[in-house]
């Protein structure tokens, strides 16, 4: 379980056409047409002196963009299409190339349940370096995003805190989705530069990326924007994250919102390429619809699961990777709903291969962590991977020697085929295939084993330390940005 | 005549309509009818079928989303009639509503400050980024029986307590009633910073400020 591999899904065998190359042609004038005519509010002086310097309609008062198609589609250009997420361990640097997804935890819980006491409360720091140094035992994990807030820190530097726990308990990559002004940015690079011995590294090795979730519909928030260009700008790869909701945030209809969404993610995107042309840049999504009920966030659905198999192909057309937003559910414990809800959008955005699929961990709308749930999440990952595989078919998968010697009748448990390849087939970790009268005797479930695993994990797993002297110097940087 | 104009107004306001809702507003200002048996004989019967309709199950939050638009407007028409006569719409209670200092997300506010309008309260919604003076000091200025905050962020949601412990110490509580509310909010934090109520989602809001301002319905 402590090994450095990392699961990961490469060399598809299933496709999934969502959307033909005519739809993606017409969202992306759509979208064109939107930047150009209604505009996009970019709440930030410094972004709006880039937009006016390149040529944009610029709305100081409403601090709203009007772009032509042209500016958009020239800055696009500019973003590099492969690049790699660095890790604190180089052998667990994860390639962005189109021919990748990679898992990473879900991110900015509130509240967590108890790995002890099953209780739910309000999350702290400690929970989040548990849970990443839980994370980074799997081989599933690929990657963090900041599990859950650590709400006993200072909230001015609280995303400090949190990259902090994550680098001290892990060796994997971390996206932080909760770093979003001009300080914290600043301090976030300093401290990501110790661990690769310089800014000027970072560009090579960038052991932090930084998510930014825009303000649907057709804005962005002023502190994201500028935190995002001082990443651009010493090459920490960013990424814009539209979770337009039908019906509330974004159209009701899906091709519309898609739309809106798009407009917000490109030119979020086509502002760090103007600025500083080359930035490594993803796109990012997690769209839904609304609950027509209460109008509240759903996080799971059919509507989901579309979004998830559509976005990535947006994403190729603009050719930089993508992160999707998977494995939401409005479950309130880990249940069939969190089940059916994590397969199902986790298979649809990875049978286009989305390149970096969050996450793994929540309940009730991305609000509530269960370790419970994460290690079935993890388990669901494991499933698709292995879907995604495919069927391999040549003289030695048709096994006719085999065949051949078994015969009409018979078994193949004895065949030295079967040993060869017996390890291919998936043994899960948490699925009930036991004789009813042993389950009789405890009624319990995948539940109770993820549990118990998280727990082991917790207690025997040993992340490689981070540097005494590097944390020392991170604690310098985070208590000058206290106040 | 007047029946069959309320019927009509009734419906505007089923319809979500806000053209049509304005056009008879005028209409019945024309036609010299009484603004407060206006609002109550025609468009409150409206907005009373949506309600009901939404309580069970036939209508969704969109239909009353536009019910409580075409409904403000119309009222935007009359209040200036009523108050020639000296007269005012009975209030549930005022409101005033804010996205905290730091924060700009406000879609579950302003549609808490929209069902709150519907249902019969004066709501001042001061819109995003509010410090805790400006949402105050509007309470103050309007004598406000409940302040609204809300905040999507974890690092921004300390202000509600801002809000709250400043009121404290203001001397201004329980006389003014605080509601936040916003995706992070929990019972564990409204109960921690003391806030007087919160809802998960805006239906619930309206349920809310009814019992703090002791007009629950029952």
């Amino acid at each position: 379980m402590s090994s450095k591999n990392i699961k990961t899904i490469s060399n598809p065998k299933l496709k999934l056409e969502v959307l033909t190359q005519d739809d993606v042609k017409k969202i992306h004038e759509a979208t064109l047409q939107i930047i150009e005519k209604v505009g996009v509010r970019f709440p930030s002086k410094r972004a709006l002196e880039i937009w006016e310097a390149n040529g944009a309609d610029v709305n100081h008062e409403k601090k709203i963009v009007r772009v032509k198609p042209h500016i958009i589609e020239d800055a696009l250009k500019k973003a590099p299409p492969v690049y790699k997420l660095a890790a604190r361990d180089p052998q667990q640097d994860l390639q962005l190339d189109g021919n990748h997804v990679h898992l990473g935890t879900d991110g900015c819980g509130v509240e967590v349940i108890d790995i002890n006491t099953g209780e739910k409360r309000t999350s702290c720091l400690q929970d989040v370096r548990d849970i990443v140094r839980i994370a980074d035992a799997t081989e599933e994990v690929a990657f963090h995003w900041v599990p859950v807030s650590a709400q006993d820190t200072p909230a001015e530097a609280r995303g400090l805190h949190e990259i902090k726990a994550v680098w001290e308990n892990s060796t994997k990559h971390v996206q932080s989705e909760s770093i979003y002004n001009v300080d914290e940015a600043k301090a976030a690079i300093e401290m990501a530069a110790l661990i690769v011995g310089g800014k000027d590294k970072l560009r090579e090795r960038p052991v932090l990326s930084l998510m930014q979730c825009t303000a649907p519909p057709l804005g962005h928030d002023g502190g994201s924007l500028d935190a995002a260009l001082l990443a651009a700008e010493v090459g920490i790869p960013t990424g814009f994250m539209t979770m337009a909701a039908c019906a509330t945030t974004g159209p009701t209809t899906m091709a519309g919102n898609l739309a809106v969404g798009n407009a917000e993610v490109i030119a979020g995107t086509a502002l760090l390429q103007l600025a500083y042309p080359g930035a490594p840049a993803f796109y990012a999504a997690a769209q839904t619809a609304s609950d027509l009920r209460t109008g509240a966030y759903t996080g799971g659905g059919p509507e989901d699961f579309l979004f998830g198999a559509a976005t990535n192909i947006l994403a190729d057309f603009y050719n930089i990777p993508l992160s999707m937003g998977a494995f939401a559910t409005g479950a309130k414990e880990p249940n069939w709903q969190a089940g059916l809800e994590g397969a199902l959008s986790s298979f649809m955005a990875s049978v286009v291969m989305s390149d970096m699929l969050l996450g793994c961990g929540f309940l009730h709308g991305s609000r509530i962590w269960s370790y419970a749930e994460m290690l079935m999440d993890c388990e669901i990952f494991s499933i698709v991977h292995k879907m995604m595989a495919g069927i391999e078919v040549n003289d030695e998968t048709l096994a006719l020697d085999a065949i051949a010697a078994v015969g009409p009748g018979g078994h193949y448990l004895a065949q030295k085929h079967t040993r060869n390849h017996m390890r291919e087939l998936f043994m899960p970790k948490f699925m009930d295939r036991r004789p009813y009268s042993e389950w009789e005797t405890k009624k319990d479930d995948a539940r109770d084993w993820a549990l118990a695993k998280a727990r082991k994990t917790l207690k025997e797993h040993q992340p490689d330390p981070l540097d005494e002297k590097i944390s020392t110097e991170m604690e310098r940087i985070i208590k000058s940005v206290e106040k | 005549m007047s029946e069959e104009l309320y019927k009509q107004m009734a419906q505007s306001i089923i319809d979500g309509d806000s053209d049509i809702s304005v056009e008879l507003a005028k209409k019945s200002i024309e036609l010299n009818m009484h603004p407060l048996e206006t609002i109550t004989k025609g468009f409150v019967v409206g907005v009373n079928y949506i309600g009901d309709q939404f309580g069970l199950g036939e209508a969704f939050l969109p239909e009353l989303v536009m019910a409580g638009e075409a409904m403000k407007a119309a009222i935007a028409v009359l209040e200036p009639e009523l108050l020639k006569l000296g007269e005012a719409r009975e209030m549930l209670g005022r409101v005033v509503l804010a996205t905290v200092e730091g924060d700009i997300h406000e879609i579950g506010k302003t549609l808490v400050g929209t069902m709150l309008s519907a249902s019969g309260f004066e709501v001042v919604d001061l819109g995003v980024d509010q410090p805790a003076d400006k949402i105050i000091g509007k309470a103050l200025e309007i004598n406000a029986d409940i302040i609204g905050m809300s905040a999507l962020l974890t690092t921004t949601m300390v202000r509600q307590r801002e809000v709250i412990e400043e009121l404290d110490k203001e001397g201004l509580r329980p006389r003014i009633k605080v509601m936040v509310g916003g995706a992070p909010i929990t019972r564990d934090w409204v109960t921690k910073i003391k806030a007087d109520g919160y809802s998960e989602d805006a239906i619930g809001a309206v349920r809310i400020a009814k019992e703090l301002v002791g007009k629950a319905d029952s």
